[in-house]
């Protein structure tokens, strides 16, 4: 095994290899979720969706006395699951991962409404500072919860595995296998969408 | 990704954000963004907005796996380690 495999990853590797059901349900606990949403931007419903994740493990099993360590674990299940998820995909004739990928980017789509700008482009309404008491409410929260719900399969994958799940840009290229720029223009539009909900929200009286 | 020379307006501002927090700007372009935002009220209360929501959104709980999924998973490791 090369030296890119962190000595956790090497260890579950090992644990998984003699047959260790307890690592493997380590691995779904910490990946589960996040593949059931990456799988949703490649085909048109949750059921279907957790079918490619329940297929990926398996594969995943099957595959693990081959895997070499190349790359780390996690991407190489998501490499997994991004194959397995396309195949599906296609056979499904519906939701092609990258031609929605490509209709979120086709039209430029402003973070913030071209009507707050004045024709020369400066603040024509300025934002509010957010009141720091409601930002920490529950409401507020679920409030943001179904703002991501709503954002687009690619946009929701993306805000998720970096904002909530903390992974780094260079993680969720790979293992989402998109480009520096494209992981960017996600990110950036779904957190707009995202802090525009909260606006909304709070802007109105409580 | 790249802003002209002289001005950035505030339409212009939001759009390079995501760059800014990400890092991704260039020495010229960072120090044309933070110059605008010296300036400009709107435009500082919209990063801390975005600042914001990133940390809120930091909050929230990753979801658990449901008993019926961890248990079907259970079960196909069990055929897989029969076999």
């Amino acid at each position: 095994m090369s030296q890119i495999l962190s000595p956790q990853d090497a260890k579950l590797v090992e644990r998984l290899r003699a047959g260790d059901e307890e690592a493997f349900m380590e691995l779904i606990r910490s990946l589960n979720p996040s593949l059931l949403r990456v799988a949703r931007m490649f085909v048109p419903t949750a059921a279907l969706a957790e079918d490619v994740v329940q297929e990926t493990w398996v594969a995943v099993l099957n595959g693990i006395d081959r895997f070499e360590g190349r790359s780390s674990l996690k991407t190489w299940i998501f490499r997994i699951l991004t194959n397995t998820a396309k195949t599906r995909g296609e056979r499904e004739r519906r939701s092609v991962p990258f031609s929605s990928l490509d209709t979120e980017q086709g039209g430029f789509e402003p973070a913030v409404e071209r009507s707050r700008f004045t024709g020369s482009g400066h603040w024509a309404v300025l934002p509010r500072a957010w009141p720091e008491d409601r930002l920490l409410a529950a409401e507020t929260l679920s409030v943001l919860e179904r703002a991501i719900e709503r954002l687009p399969p690619s946009q929701r994958a993306v805000v998720t595995l970096r904002d909530v799940e903390g992974w780094t840009a260079d993680e969720v290229r790979n293992a989402l296998e998109l480009s520096e720029t494209n992981q960017r223009v996600l990110l950036h539009r779904g957190r707009a969408k995202v802090r525009r909900a909260l606006e909304q929200y709070l802007s109105e009286e409580p | 990704m790249s802003i002209g020379l002289a001005h950035l307006n505030c339409r212009e501002l939001v759009e390079l954000v995501t760059a800014y927090l990400e890092g991704d700007l260039s020495y010229g372009e960072r120090k044309r963004f933070d110059a605008h935002l010296a300036a400009c009220d709107g435009c500082t209360t919209y990063v801390e907005q975005m600042r914001s929501t990133i940390a809120l959104t930091g909050t929230l709980r990753v979801d658990d796996v449901s008993p019926e999924a961890e248990e079907a998973l259970r079960h196909a490791f069990r055929e897989w380690k029969a076999h």
